[in-house]
C-alpha cells in the first residue's frame, strides 16, 4: 500500500467540500454514499519507524466535515447499538457536519468522558462502525463512516482550542470516595462521582497517574499529554491523587472505610498479571512480556535511551507472540527501538486476530513480519541462559470453539526452528491478584475477576468495582462504561446513606 | 517526595539512610521492601529491602550499595534532600513464628533485610544463631545490632581480616551437623551465597528461606520481569516473594535473569563515573 501524503488528503477533502457547498439542493442519501470515504492522514510509515510521536496525524476540519456528512442519519441509528456508552452517533455527527465541532464535543461528552482517548483507541470497526448502515451499503465495513476519526477531531480541537470546561462541581456533601487506580474506569468514577459534590481521592501504584493509558499504549497510538490532559481536568475539579500508594499494601482496602474514613471504594486495577504461555525456556534472558517490555518503553521512555535510566533489551530479531492489539503495539515499538527483524506468530489467521484492522495494517506498512497458523512450542537458549531459537509448530483451523472461532489445532510433526533472540509474550492479562488477596471478603471468580452485581457492586458494602479487574482484559470504552454505571451506584449509595 | 532525615556511610559503598515515609513506616512488616525512584522522569526504578522502620517518626531505614547509577546518586544524596518516590511496603512479610533454634545467615549487605527477620524471630522465643559474613572486615554491618540479638553470634570473612577465615556456609554446615539440628534457615545475601547456603543446608533437610532481589519495574505484579523459577513453576519475586524455599529456587537461571542488562548498565555507570570525574576535575583550582 502506497502512503499518501496529509496534503493530498487535505487538498482533495478542500475540493470535495467545496463542491459539497456549491450544491444548490440539499444530499441525498446517495449522494452522501457518494462521498469519498476520508482516510486518516498518517506519518509516512519509512519515516514512522524511527520516532514515537503518533502515527494518525488527524483529520483536517474538511476531512471531518466530508466524513461527518457521510452519516445517513438513519433513524433507528444501528451505530448507537454498538457503541459501549450509547454515544448519540448521529447527533453529534449532524453538528460536526455543519461545522458546529464544538456542538458535536458537547454531544459526545453527554456519554463519553474521554472522547481524545476512545477516538484514538476504541475497536470501531467492532462496535459503531460495524453496525454503519453507509459500510454496509458499500459491503465494507472499512467504507462505514469513521466516527472514531470525527470524534478525535472534535475532541482534539476542544482541547487545543481552550473550549474544554471543567464540570460543573455541585456543592460539597461531605463524603468522600476512594478511587483504586487511575485507568480509564476509575477516571470516570473519579469524574462522575466528584460531580455530585462528594471528595475523591485517587490512589495509582505507579509514580504516574492514567493506568494502561500510560503504561500500555505507546506514544505513537495515545499521546501522553492527552491523557495527561484529562488527569488534569479531574484535578481541576478538586479531585485529589496519590501516586505511589498500592491499595493491598500501603495500606488495606478496609482501612480505607475502617479507619481513614472513606464512605465507599472503587476498585478499578485492571487485568495487571501477564499470562505467560507455561513452555519450556520461558525464563530465559530476552523473554518478556508485553507489560514489562511496554512499561520500560512508554512509562519509564527507555526509548530515549540519552535520558532514560530505565534500560530496555537491544534486540536483533524479535518474536512477539499473540495476535491482539498489545502484540501490534509491542511489535511496533521493537521495530521503533531499531530491532533488524520483527515477527508477530499468531495461532489463527488474520481474521480471527483480536487487533484492530488499523494496527494490524499500520504495522505491516511498518515492516513487521506475520507467520499465521503457527505457535511457539519451546524457547531454546545458549549456555548464557539466553534465548537463541524458538521452536515452533504449524496449526490449521479446525471446528468452531466456545468464543465462536474456529479453533487452532497443532499439525502434529511440523516442529521447525526459527532464529530469535527476544521474545515478547502477549496472550492477554489475568487479574491483578494484590487486592483480593488482601481484602477478606472481597469474593472473586475462578479467574480471579472480581464479582460484582448489576450496578456493579461487590460483596463487600460500599466497595465497587469495574474495568478489566470485572471484566478481564477488554477495551478503553468497555472499561469507561463500567466506570459509569459504578459512579451510578456509588452516588446512590451515598444519597441513601 | 521523602526528605532523607539521617545518612550514615557504613563501609566504602554502604550506606544506610532514613527516610521520611509514614505510609510505608506504618505498614511494613519483616522481609518486605520499597521501590525508590530518583526522577520521575527518566529515573529508574529500582527495589531496596527495608532494614527498619520507625511508625512512631514515620520513618524507615534503608541500606544500599552504591553499584549502578542511582544508587550512586541516591548516595550523593544529603540530609534534608528528598527522594521523588517511594513505593512500597511489597512482597509479603516473612511467617515469623516460634520454630526452635532458626538460624540466620547474612551476606554482605544482606545483613540489612536479615535484621528485621532475626529481630521478629528473636521476638517469637526462637533460639537465635547468627552467621555474618563479608569479603573483608569493611564490609560487615550491623554487627553490634545483630550480636545484640544472637544467642550465639558467628562472623566471617573471606579474607580472614575478620572472624574465622571462611565462607558462610561453613558454619552453617557445622550448625546443620549439631543435634538437634536448627528446625530454620534464613539466608540473605548474594545470590551465589544463598544458593549454597542452600545447597549446605539441603542434605540435613533443614529448612531454608532466601529473600530474592531480581529485576523489577512496577513492584506490583504487572510486569513479570522479576519472575524465577521455583520447584519448577514460574513466581513472581513482588507477589509471590520475596522469600522463597531455597531449596527449590533455580538460583542459575536467577543468576543469568540478573545479567539481563549488564552491558547497558556497564555503560550506564561508566558514564556516571566519568562524569563525577569530569565534574570533579572541572570543580579542582588548577
Amino acid at each position: 500500500m502506497s502512503h499518501v501524503t496529509p496534503q493530498s488528503l487535505a487538498e482533495a477533502a478542500n475540493r470535495d467540500l467545496a463542491a459539497v457547498l456549491g450544491r444548490s439542493t440539499p444530499l441525498t442519501p446517495r449522494d452522501r454514499l457518494a462521498i469519498p470515504a476520508q482516510e486518516m492522514p498518517t506519518q509516512d510509515p519509512a519515516v514512522r519507524r524511527h520516532n514515537v510521536q503518533e502515527v494518525a496525524l488527524g483529520y483536517t476540519a474538511e476531512q471531518a466535515r466530508l466524513e461527518s456528512m457521510r452519516c445517513l442519519q438513519c433513524r433507528n441509528a444501528p451505530c448507537v447499538q454498538g457503541c459501549p456508552v450509547r454515544i448519540d452517533i448521529p447527533g453529534f455527527l449532524k453538528a460536526a457536519a455543519q461545522g458546529d465541532f464544538l456542538g458535536a464535543c458537547a454531544v459526545i461528552k453527554q456519554n463519553s468522558l474521554l472522547p481524545a482517548v476512545c477516538g484514538r483507541v476504541c475497536p470501531q470497526e467492532t462496535q459503531c462502525q460495524e453496525h454503519c448502515t453507509v459500510g454496509k451499503a458499500l459491503k465494507s465495513v472499512d467504507k462505514a463512516v469513521s466516527v472514531g476519526r470525527v470524534e478525535r477531531f472534535v475532541a482534539d480541537l476542544e482541547r487545543d482550542g481552550g473550549h474544554a470546561r471543567a464540570p460543573v462541581v455541585k456543592p460539597e456533601t461531605g463524603k468522600s470516595v476512594a478511587v483504586i487506580g487511575t485507568g480509564p474506569a476509575s477516571i470516570t468514577v473519579a469524574a462522575d462521582v466528584r460531580r455530585e459534590g462528594h471528595h475523591v481521592v485517587m490512589f495509582e501504584a505507579f509514580h504516574k497517574p492514567g493506568g494502561v493509558l500510560v503504561y500500555g499504549i505507546p506514544e505513537f497510538r495515545l499521546p501522553k499529554a492527552i491523557v495527561q490532559k484529562e488527569i488534569d481536568a479531574l484535578t481541576a475539579m478538586g479531585v485529589e491523587l496519590k501516586t505511589n500508594f498500592v491499595i493491598g499494601r500501603t495500606r488495606k482496602l478496609k482501612d480505607l472505610m475502617g479507619k481513614d474514613g472513606f464512605n465507599a471504594v472503587f476498585i478499578g486495577t485492571g487485568a495487571g498479571l501477564p499470562k505467560f504461555m507455561n513452555m519450556e525456556g520461558e525464563n530465559l534472558v530476552g523473554v518478556f512480556s508485553a507489560n514489562e517490555y511496554l512499561t520500560r518503553a512508554n512509562l519509564m521512555k527507555a526509548y530515549d535511551s540519552g535520558r532514560a535510566d530505565t534500560p530496555i533489551f537491544r534486540s536483533g530479531k524479535v518474536a512477539v507472540l499473540g495476535g491482539g492489539n498489545v502484540a501490534m503495539d509491542a511489535a511496533r515499538t521493537a521495530i521503533r527501538l531499531g530491532a533488524s527483524e520483527v515477527h508477530v506468530v499468531y495461532r489463527r489467521t488474520e481474521v480471527e486476530m483480536p487487533a484492530r484492522i488499523e494496527e494490524i495494517a499500520h504495522a505491516k506498512e511498518e515492516g513487521v513480519i506475520f507467520h499465521l497458523l503457527e505457535n511457539a512450542k519451546r524457547l531454546i537458549g545458549d549456555a548464557n541462559g539466553c534465548v537463541i531459537a524458538m521452536e515452533c509448530l504449524r496449526y490449521e483451523l479446525g471446528e468452531p470453539d466456545a468464543s465462536g472461532r474456529r479453533r487452532p489445532v497443532e499439525v502434529k510433526g511440523s516442529e521447525f526452528l526459527r532464529e530469535m533472540d527476544t521474545v515478547i509474550v502477549a496472550i492477554g492479562n489475568d487479574s491483578n491478584p494484590l487486592i483480593p488477596r488482601t481484602t477478606e471478603g472481597l469474593k472473586t471468580s475462578k479467574w480471579g475477576n472480581v464479582i460484582v452485581d448489576d450496578t456493579g457492586k461487590t460483596s463487600l458494602e460500599g466497595v465497587y468495582a469495574g474495568g478489566d479487574i470485572v471484566l478481564g482484559a477488554a477495551t478503553v470504552i468497555l472499561a469507561m462504561g463500567e466506570g459509569r454505571r459504578a459512579a451510578v451506584a456509588i452516588n446512590h449509595y451515598l444519597q441513601k446513606g | 517526595m521523602h526528605r532523607i532525615l539521617t545518612k550514615q556511610q557504613l563501609s566504602a559503598d554502604v550506606y544506610m539512610m532514613r527516610l521520611e515515609a509514614p505510609h510505608i513506616a506504618r505498614e511494613r512488616l519483616p522481609g518486605q521492601f520499597v521501590i525508590l525512584q530518583l526522577d520521575n522522569e527518566f529515573g529508574e526504578r529500582i527495589p531496596l529491602t527495608i532494614a527498619d522502620a520507625d511508625p512512631d517518626e514515620g520513618s524507615i531505614t534503608i541500606i544500599f550499595q552504591a553499584v549502578g547509577k542511582t544508587t550512586h546518586n541516591l548516595a550523593d544524596k544529603k540530609v534534608g534532600d528528598h527522594v521523588e518516590s517511594v513505593l512500597g511496603p511489597l512482597g509479603e512479610p516473612t511467617h515469623i513464628s516460634k520454630f526452635g533454634t532458626v538460624v540466620c545467615v547474612g551476606g554482605g549487605i544482606g545483613v540489612a533485610p536479615l535484621h528485621p527477620i532475626a529481630k521478629g524471630m528473636k521476638a517469637a522465643g526462637n533460639k537465635l544463631i547468627v552467621i555474618v559474613g563479608a569479603r573483608n572486615r569493611d564490609l560487615v554491618i550491623l554487627e553490634d545490632q545483630m550480636r545484640a540479638l544472637a544467642d550465639e553470634f558467628i562472623v566471617c570473612t573471606d579474607d580472614g581480616s575478620y572472624g574465622r577465615k571462611a565462607l558462610v556456609t561453613e558454619p552453617l554446615k557445622e550448625v546443620c551437623e549439631r543435634v538437634p539440628k536448627p528446625d530454620l534457615a534464613v539466608a540473605i545475601g548474594p545470590p551465589i551465597m544463598m544458593k549454597f547456603c542452600a545447597e549446605a543446608t539441603r542434605p540435613f533437610g533443614v529448612h531454608t528461606l532466601v529473600s530474592l532481589n531480581t529485576i523489577m519495574v512496577d513492584g506490583t505484579g504487572m510486569c513479570g520481569g522479576c519472575r524465577v523459577t521455583v520447584g519448577g513453576q514460574t513466581k513472581f519475586v513482588c507477589v509471590d516473594g520475596p522469600e522463597f524455599d531455597g531449596h527449590q529456587v533455580d538460583f542459575d537461571n536467577m543468576m543469568q535473569r540478573l545479567k539481563s542488562y549488564r552491558k547497558h548498565e556497564d555503560h550506564a555507570h561508566h558514564q556516571c563515573h566519568l562524569e563525577a570525574e569530569i565534574e570533579a576535575r572541572a570543580g579542582r583550582p588548577s
